[in-house]
């Protein structure tokens, strides 16, 4: 194999549109990392073996032929779904929530798998009942969709929760769930809306009502979001330069590296940089959709569509947030923030989409 | 199936699948738009209140405050002044038990119970976040057995900062006064006087004294620094400072030595002594006895110290000299004299005829003179050597109050002699007038019969006939007392001079000549207070005087040795000297000293002799007996205590 033959084999089934999108958002996130981290470049390598940790997964699955995706779909959700109710039942309790398992050799958050086994398995479910839809298969593939999300919801983990009905909700719009029942979910759902808050925990409903008035509390359960908010508005139009943001290095900003990071970039790189980073965004969002408009199969597209939506959902609830618009529910910017896990998920997630995009086009040609 | 039907199904379905693709792509634009239309508000329409926000949070401005001025006496002998120390303080919130924390420390650095109860009590008026000291003044050994293990005690560190001393103690601490704790109080007043602004970060104020009277030229202003501040408010870096500007130094017209050699003088004696220069009215020595220690103040006084002092039965926290009225005694005979011959009610040549008693018209009443048997013949001069009590029975009844009272005042009796310190008592003089709003009484001849020779309603403090004296020795022209002479700025040469306009009594210079060799001759053989100037170089004038702390039963004979101790006669002298040109007013008060002449007197003369010729006192005179068991037995020309009947 000569090296162009083995650089036409590691890159045969990877897309380059994407690639140069994360390309760019990791480089913003290695960038502003350093900057957050107060210039600690432990952090940034530490991000950097994430990404190459990530990159590795991501290659392999982009390699993976169509019908091995959907032959995995159902052992991954069943798999997920029994550690769920594991963590139900013996997980660990940290902050008050019962979110993580422990293995043995790691703890791990079952939750974030279903982000991606979720939207597989009912994409592999219409796939496999396409012939004939009716709206019983609706409402099982919705109940696929309730059953991690009741569980995690208990958890409690709402913003999980809410985040993966989304990507759920997403296959079953795509799938061509009628509008009728989207109209009437719309409906009932404004009008659960006090029930469902008799149901919110006292810190969730917290949540909601700082995003209201995060005066009220400005020491305490308001202080992410107003100095947020501080940090973005008092960026600019030109930010106040790199390594010079006063929230950041000052400490005022909470959880920088990781869910409020958006707010060091926006600080330092203002409006402008507000913009450059949408435009990313809507760059590989938007390769996202002509992926999915030119997927060959039902499995596919319902595939490409959830997870290009989902990625496009997490960057708008994660600026929303920080920018005070959405309540603060834990959501990282896609590809930006300091942690792992979530790199590893969006990376598996943007895989599938090359793999998706590689392999019909082999099979066209 | 119809494959016809399943191609045109499937297109169908395609058609459905990109129309919901197009939807959720308005739906991906939308959010975006939602973003960039919120950042733009947040960026760029609010950005002006964000940018506030964000130097707010970053910027805090602290405090620098100033050093404290100086006190200095008229030679330049430090008073009062700073020094540097360490204090152990603690962040109440930032310590989870606080009992087990202090329990924890007392082994490293010495902790009394009484650290401890005032740390209880500054922490009941502190506020959330601040430190609080527990132990003050550390020993070198304390900061090095604290240092070494301070990592067991978060929320607990060790401080340097300046404390206040006063190298005299309680010699100066009537005089000083103290400084103290900012309390709730100050606070308010330092709002209402718009001050509050220049007193952050300042801990402590003048609370008595001259601490307290020029507390705004002692405290300086206070320096400002912009330091930007992270989020637990640690100083990250300083962005501009304006410095501090150090309180004045106070030039006191008090001479140390002499305040010093007269506390020493007093012996085991409680009372006052005030020295005024009479030529300006600057104050050279100011004695309360006895004082306290003003450093048991400065942080807050502890039960059990504050107990001792303020039950104790000397007194010590009252300040004599300011706010001790007693009866003048015969003291106030030159000023009698003085009034009735201002109201020619007697002429110098006219003489009684003393019995040893005197009565008024239709009574049978004797006030009785404190010679049994009379000094005979007495004209006005002879009535100011030998003290006589008849001769101003009579010369007080034929003036009548209200001339009395409207002569004496020229001298400053009966009002506060605007000295510079607060708490100045006002005596009294009384009047016809005053009896009747105070006692709803009409005034009677026989109030009058007294108040003649210092006694019955009038009452002085020892600041007053200081200062009366004073204006006697000027020969008329007096000045209102005070204690600081200058101001002296700390960043400038500017000195502020204080002086004060001289009061002009209008006395005739044949009645002043009289009233002075008179009171010469009260130091001469013949004289009540010979003692005072036996020896001397130099001629001093002056008048004893006896006030009495309990009456006397009508035919009932003072015997100093059956009284007990507390309850003996106070004993005064007033004087002046050289008498020719009088360089120094001298007034003593030695309570329950008995006799003025033989128990004041001394003390002034020590005194007189330190500033006039510099004689400092050999030791071994100076202190008078431990107890003062026969203060009348000490041999002055008459030893015979004044002794006159309480008045009906």
């Amino acid at each position: 194999m000569t090296r162009r033959q083995l650089l036409q084999y590691l890159t045969k089934h990877l897309d380059l549109p994407l690639l140069a999108g994360m390309g760019l958002l990791m480089t913003i996130s290695l960038l502003t990392l350093y900057s957050a981290s107060d210039q600690n470049f432990g952090r940034v390598l530490a991000q950097g073996a994430n990404i190459a940790v990530a990159l590795t997964l991501m290659w392999i699955i982009a390699n993976m032929p169509l019908h091995v995706l959907m032959r995995i779909a159902v052992p991954v959700y069943v798999f997920g779904l029994l550690l769920l109710v594991g963590v139900a039942l013996f997980g660990e309790i940290s902050h008050g929530a019962r979110r993580w398992l422990n293995i043995g050799v790691a703890t791990i958050q079952p939750s974030e798998l279903m982000k991606i086994g979720v939207p597989l398995m009912m994409a592999w479910y219409f796939e496999k009942y396409e012939a004939s839809l009716t709206m019983k298969n609706y409402l099982i593939a919705a109940i696929l969709l309730l059953l991690p999300v009741g569980l995690i919801a208990r958890q409690p983990d709402l913003g999980t929760a809410i985040l993966i009905s989304a990507s759920g909700f997403y296959v079953l719009f795509l799938a061509g769930l009628s509008w009728k029942v989207i109209a009437g979910m719309a409906v009932s759902a404004v009008a659960s809306a006090p029930v469902a808050w008799s149901l919110l925990h006292d810190y969730q409903r917290h949540r909601i009502e700082m995003l209201l008035d995060p005066s009220q509390d400005a020491l305490g359960k308001g202080y992410h979001t107003i100095q947020g908010m501080i940090a973005v508005g008092s960026g600019g139009l030109i930010g106040k330069g790199y390594l010079s943001g006063t929230q950041t290095h000052l400490d005022f900003l909470p959880e920088r590296t990781t869910d409020f990071i958006f707010a060091v970039y926006s600080e330092e790189f203002g409006l402008v940089g507000n913009l450059i980073l949408l435009a990313i965004y809507l760059f590989v969002i938007g390769r996202g959709f002509v992926i999915t408009a030119n997927a060959s199969n039902y499995f596919t597209r319902l595939m490409a569509g959830s997870i290009t939506l989902t990625l496009a959902t997490y960057a708008f609830v994660n600026m929303g947030m920080v920018s005070g618009i959405l309540p603060v529910v834990g959501v990282p910017l896609p590809l930006v923030s300091y942690g792992g896990t979530s790199m590893v998920t969006l990376l598996v997630g943007l895989g599938m989409l090359m793999s998706i995009h590689t392999h019909q086009k082999l099979v066209k040609t | 199936m119809n494959s016809r039907i399943e191609l045109k199904n499937h297109q169908q379905e395609i058609f459905n699948f990109r129309l919901r693709l197009f939807i959720s792509v308005g739906f991906v634009l939308l959010l975006i738009a939602t973003l960039a239309a919120r950042f733009v508000y947040l960026q760029v329409m609010r950005y002006d209140y964000y940018h506030t926000m964000a130097e707010k949070n970053r910027i805090s401005v602290m405090p620098i405050v100033p050093n404290r001025g100086l006190i200095l006496d008229r030679n330049g002998v430090v008073m009062a002044h700073n020094y540097s120390g360490y204090t152990l303080e603690i962040t109440p919130s930032k310590v989870k038990n606080l009992q087990a924390t202090i329990d924890e420390l007392a082994p490293l650095v010495n902790i009394q119970p009484r650290d401890r109860k005032r740390f209880k009590k500054l922490l009941a008026e502190s506020h959330d976040f601040e430190t609080l000291m527990i132990r003050s003044r550390l020993t070198d050994e304390e900061v090095a057995r604290f240092a070494a293990q301070q990592y067991r005690f978060p929320g607990v560190e060790i401080k340097a900062r300046l404390f206040r001393d006063y190298p005299f103690g309680e010699k100066t601490s009537h005089l000083l006064g103290y400084i103290g704790r900012i309390n709730q109080k100050d606070m308010d007043k330092l709002e209402d006087e718009d001050l509050a602004a220049n007193y952050r970060g300042t801990d402590y104020i003048g609370k008595t004294g001259l601490e307290q009277y020029y507390e705004k030229e002692l405290h300086g202003t206070t320096g400002m620094e912009e330091v930007e501040v992270d989020s637990a408010g640690r100083a990250a870096r300083v962005l501009s400072r304006t410095l501090p500007v150090s309180g004045s130094t106070l030039v006191l017209s008090i001479d140390a030595k002499l305040q010093d050699i007269a506390e020493q003088a007093f012996g085991d004696y409680r009372g006052a002594l005030v020295a005024i220069d009479p030529t300006n009215g600057e104050v050279l020595a100011f004695v309360s006895r006895p004082g306290f220690d003003p450093s048991l103040f400065i942080d807050g006084i502890d039960a059990d110290n504050w107990k001792e002092l303020n039950d104790s039965p000397d007194h010590p926290l009252n300040n004599r000299v300011l706010r001790g009225q007693y009866p003048s005694g015969s003291t106030i005979k030159p000023f009698m004299a003085l009034a009735g011959l201002f109201y020619k009610t007697r002429s110098p040549e006219r003489t009684i005829s003393d019995p040893g008693f005197y009565t008024l018209a239709g009574s049978s009443h004797r006030y009785r003179d404190w010679k049994k048997d009379g000094h005979g013949t007495v004209d006005m001069f002879k009535s100011i050597v030998v003290s006589c009590d008849t001769y101003y029975y009579g010369l007080a009844v034929e003036m009548g109050i209200d001339n009395i009272a409207g002569y004496l005042s020229r001298f400053g009796f009966g009002k506060k002699t605007g000295i510079d310190l607060e708490g100045e008592k006002p005596g009294l003089l009384p009047t016809q007038e005053w009896k009747m709003q105070r006692f709803k009484q009409k005034w009677f001849t026989g109030d009058t019969v007294s108040v003649g020779i210092g006694q019955g309603y009038s009452l002085v403090t020892p600041m007053q006939l200081a200062a009366a004296t004073a204006t006697l020795a000027n020969g008329g022209v007096g000045y209102q007392p005070h204690l600081v002479r200058e101001i002296r700025s700390t960043t400038s040469n500017e000195v502020r001079k204080l002086e004060y306009p001289p009061n002009d009594v209008q006395l005739d210079p044949a009645n002043f000549d009289l009233v002075r060799r008179a009171m010469i001759a009260v130091t001469q053989p013949g004289g009540t207070a010979v003692a005072a100037s036996a020896g001397a170089t130099y001629t001093i004038a002056g008048k004893t005087g006896t006030a009495q702390v309990v009456g006397m039963k009508q035919g009932e004979k003072y015997d100093a040795s059956k009284i007990s101790e507390r309850n003996r006669d106070h004993a005064w002298f007033i004087s002046f000297a050289p008498a020719e040109q009088p360089r120094i007013a001298v007034v003593v008060l030695a309570e329950n000293g008995g006799h003025g002449g033989g128990t004041a007197a001394p003390i002034a003369r020590k005194v007189l002799d330190y500033y006039l010729l510099g004689k400092v006192p050999e030791p071994a005179v100076a202190p008078p007996p431990e107890k003062p068991a026969t203060p009348a037995a000490t041999p002055a020309a008459t030893a015979a205590p004044e002794v006159e009947d309480e008045h009906d």
